[in-house]
């Protein structure tokens, strides 16, 4: 008999005792610090400034006596100035976008393709994901990491897997139905994008057998998880990482979807408040800083994501003992100040996406043409919705003015536009455009 | 008996009637009447066609908002007045009117109005009664 539940894909390494976990994590902590200290230039130095040295490490509390590493950091040694690793040891390059700058190039050596691999595939578990099943890869392949970081992962559990990448949508689909595929990887605003289209083709989602999907590399919500869930009949979860630490697979989540479980063996999470720098207090939101624990191309020492979340260490329904992540609500410097007052795209996200009358698609512009901000909305109304009249358009147009006030204290220009005009990402959305210039 | 309007949510850009209006020629589809209602952003443009449902169907291929509403066509007298009594028919009786367009009919003594109310179904049987003709799917093919 043919599995299809979830389950756990390595139960040594997912289930471990805290108290052994941490003692791991210790060992390998100890080993990282003095790796890189030995081996790269641009650590030492740092290390030295601040008057710490490897052997101060005595217990996991002591990594709080090394230096933050941020992405200033990486852009100040671009593009090999972090790398570890003897080139001869180096396999294959990741990049990331470099959308706010210089970009970050990553150097893997084979162990660390490996170290992927592994984490991946346990995400893939979570989802469901067996050796008979066939997973279709719509991430985009290339310096993006998360083609390579699913594919990996599904190799490595020995599944089919379909490299796709992103875009050609009809060929997309007819795998799906043909093939037929059980699993979709991607991002979330191209998995919504699939949905449109299947819609749009009038096919329907249960003719489409997917049971699954794992979703990252942008923030997303749960309504747009439910209309994930709703429009391609699968389980859509939620999978965590970024480029500099390895790519997608940092912490994925499992059937409960109750917070991502970090691969606790392989990244040391801390979490701070982003401006006094301290850690924040148990079941605080703060900023994610990650330690590579066990990489050896480039690995990374207390690396500031920017990324904000909760943590708990409970133990999870699903018999794992790892730390679970919270979804990602905002970055802290992707934070718009409006007018004062300080806004998360996710919080407008969230308003929208509740609304059946809007296609899943929306814009937010910030201006300041004169002295005050201008905050802007563009929203698609569903085509069904539409029944001719300009009363329609006018009052939904006020209801949403009326529940992004109350959602953001602050009032919104909403403007309605015709369907699928607003750009659909085939990787990761850019759903902020911010026009003011504050240089 | 109520007909079919195509109405077609467009915004307030460059192109964009124009863009309808070309996908309307290509699948040979003649407008019979039409009328927009418009904010500074967008509009709605309002249509009796030929065919309703091919042109619909071409219209969401080109991935417009389209929408088929029912509509009450009337033929008036083409003089002063000929649609006054309509119109005061269903003011006696409290009916708002939500829009009207008219057009004129090339063959014949009689204009045609395009109307919607709040309530079709009674205006329709008040203005029968009135001795008003009403249109039915011949209104494409006038």
């Amino acid at each position: 008999m043919t599995e299809k539940g979830t389950y756990i894909f390595n139960k040594k390494r997912e289930c471990m005792d805290r108290k052994e976990l941490e003692k791991l994590q210790l060992r390998r902590l100890k080993n990282v610090v003095n790796y890189v200290y030995d081996t790269v230039p641009y650590y030492q130095q740092q290390f030295d400034q601040y008057g710490v040295s490897p052997d101060d490490i005595k217990s996991l509390e002591d990594i709080r006596l090394l230096p933050f590493t941020t992405k200033d950091d990486l852009r100040k040694t671009y593009p090999w100035g972090m790398q570890a690793a003897h080139k001869d040891d180096i396999v294959e390059v990741h990049s990331t976008s470099g959308t706010t700058g210089i970009p970050t190039v990553v150097g893997y050596t084979q162990k660390d393709i490996e170290i992927w691999g592994e984490v991946v595939a346990r995400g893939l578990a979570m989802a469901g994901v067996h050796k008979h099943d066939t997973v279709q890869n719509s991430y985009g392949y290339g310096l993006f990491t998360g083609g390579m970081g699913a594919h990996y992962g599904g190799q490595k559990i020995g599944a089919v897997v379909v490299p796709t990448s992103s875009g050609n949508t009809n060929r997309q689909l007819s795998f799906m139905k043909d093939f037929p595929t059980d699993f979709l990887t991607c991002t979330p605003s191209y998995g919504l994008y699939l949905a449109e289209s299947l819609q749009k083709q009038g096919i329907d989602a249960s003719e489409i057998p997917l049971r699954a999907g794992v979703f990252g590399a942008e923030m997303w919500t749960e309504e747009i998880r439910h209309k994930l869930e709703n429009k391609l009949g699968i389980s859509a979860h939620n999978i965590y990482g970024l480029t500099e630490a390895i790519g997608p697979g940092v912490a994925t989540e499992c059937m409960e979807q109750t917070g991502m479980h970090i691969q606790e063996d392989h990244f040391y999470p801390e979490l701070i408040d982003p401006n006094t720098l301290e850690p924040v207090d148990p079941g605080e939101k703060g900023e994610l800083v990650i330690t590579t624990l066990t990489k050896t191309g480039m690995p990374l020492i207390r690396f500031r994501t920017k990324d904000l979340t909760t943590l708990t260490y409970e133990k999870c329904a699903c018999g794992r003992t790892t730390v679970r992540m919270g979804r990602i609500f905002g970055r802290s410097d992707d934070m718009l100040k409006v007018k004062g007052v300080i806004v998360f795209p996710s919080q407008v996200e969230e308003v929208l996406m509740k609304m059946e009358e809007l296609a899943p698609a929306y814009m937010i512009e910030v201006s300041r043409p004169d002295i005050l901000d201008i905050i802007e909305v563009q929203v698609e109304p569903d085509p069904s919705f539409l029944t001719g009249t300009l009363r329609d358009i006018e009052e939904l147009r006020s209801v949403i003015v009326k529940k992004l006030k109350e959602a953001l204290g602050i009032t919104v220009k909403v403007t309605i536009a015709e369907p699928f005009t607003i750009p659909r990402s085939e990787g990761k959305a850019t759903r902020v455009i911010d026009h003011r210039d504050f240089s | 008996m109520a007909v079919k309007q195509l109405s077609v949510f467009l915004e307030n850009k460059q192109g964009r009637l124009w863009k309808a209006l070309s996908t309307l020629k290509n699948e040979k589809i003649d407008i019979r009447a039409m009328s927009i209602a418009d904010t500074s952003e967008f509009g709605i443009l309002r249509m009796i066609v030929s065919d309703p449902k091919t042109a619909k169907e071409a219209l969401e291929k080109e991935q417009f908002a389209v929408s088929l509403t029912d509509v009450l066509a009337i033929e008036v007298e083409d003089q002063p007045g000929g649609l006054e009594i309509g119109l005061d028919l269903l003011n006696n009786n409290n009916i708002n009117v939500e829009y009207i367009y008219a057009f004129v009919e090339k063959k014949s003594e009689k204009a045609l109005v395009v109307l919607m109310t709040e309530n079709n179904d009674k205006s329709l049987e008040l203005l029968e009664s009135e001795g008003f003709s009403i249109l039915n799917e011949d209104v494409y093919s006038i």
